[in-house]
């Protein structure tokens, strides 16, 4: 069975998108604390995931056929509960409660506690492994699933990132593809400033990946990566996408001090009615 | 009810004058300790040319992006690398630098546990490991980013010295006297504030627990944020219950301090061990293996039971998982109603 049988178009993801991205300012202004920043960067390629690409089903979440997706830069989980939430695997007033005592809506996402979170992430470096290993299970057991990891580019400063890459080549896991939100912002400060990027795409190809460079806020270029992912054989595919830290909130976009930092009332206002354009 | 001052020792006044009130602290001042080491680095690079600050991306969280703006060069960024850090700081360290590597606590003490281990423990190299969020006291961030086990893991390598100061005062004098040590330290800070509780002439000395409070019923031993919670609750039963509870302060977890340990043992016959730590491995273990081997007297643990906590506000999650002063409370009935009905064993009642 494949439950998301009809696919939204173009402007109808741009519209869950708005969606997505109000709920991430409105539940991290409640919890009073949170990473706007890259959630908002990743507000568009997690979209077109849940509502176009992946093979989910919210009401059965545990569907062992679904499709995983693993958000490994787990800070920003608040696109994630946004979009499980807007897709129907929980009620929406549990956005409400997120980072307090009893939630179903941890600081970082927990697999147990929260239906359609297929890994539990926080630790940055260890989503990439994770997706990789469901990837394998996948070929062993014959199943048509896919796995689809988003990373951060601070995150790939971890040595472990890129011991994924190198296995992901060498046992051809194809049914695996990451996204990169290259929002080139990390903690701290600007990536670059900290530890130089360099030629990111060169860096995948060199370990045996195919690579997509993409602008991630444009949802045709989104769609059309991540459709064409699953036609690469015989290699895992990384879409590198280009991105912009806070996007949507003119005062947030591309400004390291909103990594980790809960708009105000009067700041959640403005954002608020900047994303609804 | 009014305190009888004359008890505690070192504990600023308005601290005491507050402590049997409904909101002890509401009135403090309070630091996130890791702010206080971020203060006192400056001061030590400032004192010493060889100590040099080595981040790993979360350096504006624990403020030591000030130590990157006073003395660049002798700052460095790793990026989200704690791996590479750790081995890094013990290469430093073997050509004579020393080298405070600034994480959280679940990555210093797990994430790069290997490299501290077998590049810096094992070499017993001169690397100062500063880890804030240690404990449950980042609250909202959940389970990773809380190191309810960092202070066990840390207890378990061998040339390893443990510190886990209560509040900014004696958090300063921790890292310069880190700095004067020649080995590895681990130095745990809080990420929440906690009230400042010390005198800044607190005897600070490595190794040396210092008794805060007089007792003679029970003596409450306690490290990091719990010390604040164990001045609360042995309050709270000399007011209520006219128990006389002393305080050990002991922000040493290794070396411990046996000889006051003891002493608190021969003196007061019943012991509580409270700290924001899993019950396994830590202070309360290593009270137990020293009690069990010379005075085995009643004791109990206050720490974190075998169970992940969970996100939520900092007081309200160690509330929940059994940390806060009322916990200390009836586990402090419950080991006296222990003590009235003990008897030592006969060959151990000559050694007492
Ligand atoms: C192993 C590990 N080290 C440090 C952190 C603390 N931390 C949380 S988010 C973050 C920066 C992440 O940057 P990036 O991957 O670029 O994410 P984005 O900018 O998209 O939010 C850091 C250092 C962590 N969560 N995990």
């Amino acid at each position: 069975m494949n439950p998301s049988t009809q696919k939204p178009s173009i402007e109808e993801l741009e519209k869950i998108a708005v969606e997505v991205r109000t709920n991430i300012i409105q539940m991290i202004h409640r919890a009073n604390a949170g990473h706007p920043g890259g959630s908002l960067s990743a507000a568009d390629i997690v979209t077109a995931l849940y509502f176009r690409v992946m093979n989910v089903d919210p009401k059965n979440p545990d569907w062992p056929d679904r499709d995983r997706f693993i958000l490994s830069k787990g800070h920003a989980c608040p696109v994630w509960y946004a979009a499980l939430a807007e897709k129907g695997f929980f009620d929406k007033s549990h956005l409400n409660t997120l980072r307090k005592l009893n939630s179903i809506l941890q600081g970082h996402a927990d697999m147990v506690k929260t239906p359609g979170v297929d890994m539990t992430v926080g630790s940055l470096g260890q989503g990439l492994s994770a997706g990789l290993g469901m990837a394998l299970s996948g070929k062993l057991q014959k199943k048509d699933y896919r796995v689809w990891v988003v990373i951060g580019d601070g995150e790939t400063q971890e040595g472990s990132i890129w011991e994924a890459a190198m296995a992901a080549s060498t046992w051809k896991v194809d049914n695996l593809t990451v996204i990169l939100d290259n929002n080139g912002i990390q903690n701290d400060t600007f990536t670059d400033d900290i530890q130089i990027r360099g030629d990111l795409a060169a860096k995948w190809r060199a370990f045996g990946w195919n690579v997509i460079e993409i602008d991630g806020h444009n949802m045709q270029q989104i769609v059309e990566a991540l459709e064409t992912a699953p036609t690469i054989k015989g290699v895992p595919t990384i879409i590198i996408a280009a991105t912009v830290k806070g996007k949507g909130v003119s005062f947030m976009e591309n400004v390291p001090a909103w990594h980790g930092k809960a708009p105000n009332a009067e700041q959640t206002q403005i954002a608020l009615a900047e994303i609804r354009g | 009810m009014t305190v009888n001052a004359s008890v505690y020792h070192y504990v600023k006044p308005e601290i005491v004058a507050a402590l049997a009130s409904d909101e002890p602290f509401a009135n403090a001042k309070q630091q996130a300790t890791r702010h206080a080491f971020a203060e006192a680095i400056l001061e030590v690079g400032e004192a010493n040319p060889n100590v040099v600050v080595l981040n790993a991306d979360v350096s504006k969280s624990i403020g030591t992006n000030k130590f990157a703006e006073k003395f660049p060069e002798r700052e460095f960024n790793f990026g989200i690398a704690e791996q590479n850090m750790m081995a890094a700081a013990a290469g430093m360290a073997s050509t004579g630098l020393i080298p405070f590597a600034c994480t959280y606590a679940v990555f210093a003490s797990m994430r790069a546990l290997d490299q501290v281990r077998n590049s810096i423990h094992y070499p017993r190299l001169n690397v100062k490991i500063a880890a804030s969020h240690s404990g449950i006291t980042p609250g909202p961030d959940g389970v990773t980013h809380q190191a309810q086990e960092d202070i066990s893991i840390m207890r378990a390598l061998a040339n390893s010295c443990v510190i886990a100061p209560a509040d900014s005062p004696t958090t300063k004098q921790a890292v310069w006297a880190a700095a004067e040590y020649n080995g590895p330290v681990y130095l745990s800070f809080t990420r929440d504030p906690v009230p400042i509780l010390f005198d800044d002439d607190f005897p600070f000395e490595l190794g040396k627990a210092v008794t805060v409070r007089d007792g003679s019923d029970v003596t409450i031993i306690a490290m990091r944020d719990l010390v604040a919670q164990a001045l609360v609750a042995a309050e709270r039963l000399a007011q209520d219950s006219g128990v006389s509870a002393r305080v050990l302060y002991c922000h040493t977890i290794k070396p411990l301090d046996t000889e006051a340990v003891l002493q608190a043992a021969k003196e007061t016959g019943a012991i509580v061990v409270a700290e924001n730590n899993v019950t396994y491995g830590g202070l309360g273990s290593a009270v137990a293996e020293l009690l069990v081997a010379n005075n085995p007297i009643p004791m109990r643990q206050i720490g974190v039971k075998d169970t992940f906590a969970e996100s939520g506000p900092y007081l309200e999650v160690i509330d929940k998982y059994g940390l806060t002063s009322p916990h200390i409370v009836r586990a402090t009935h419950d080991v006296l109603d222990h003590k009235a009905r003990f008897t030592r064993p006969v060959s151990l009642a000559a050694v007492a």
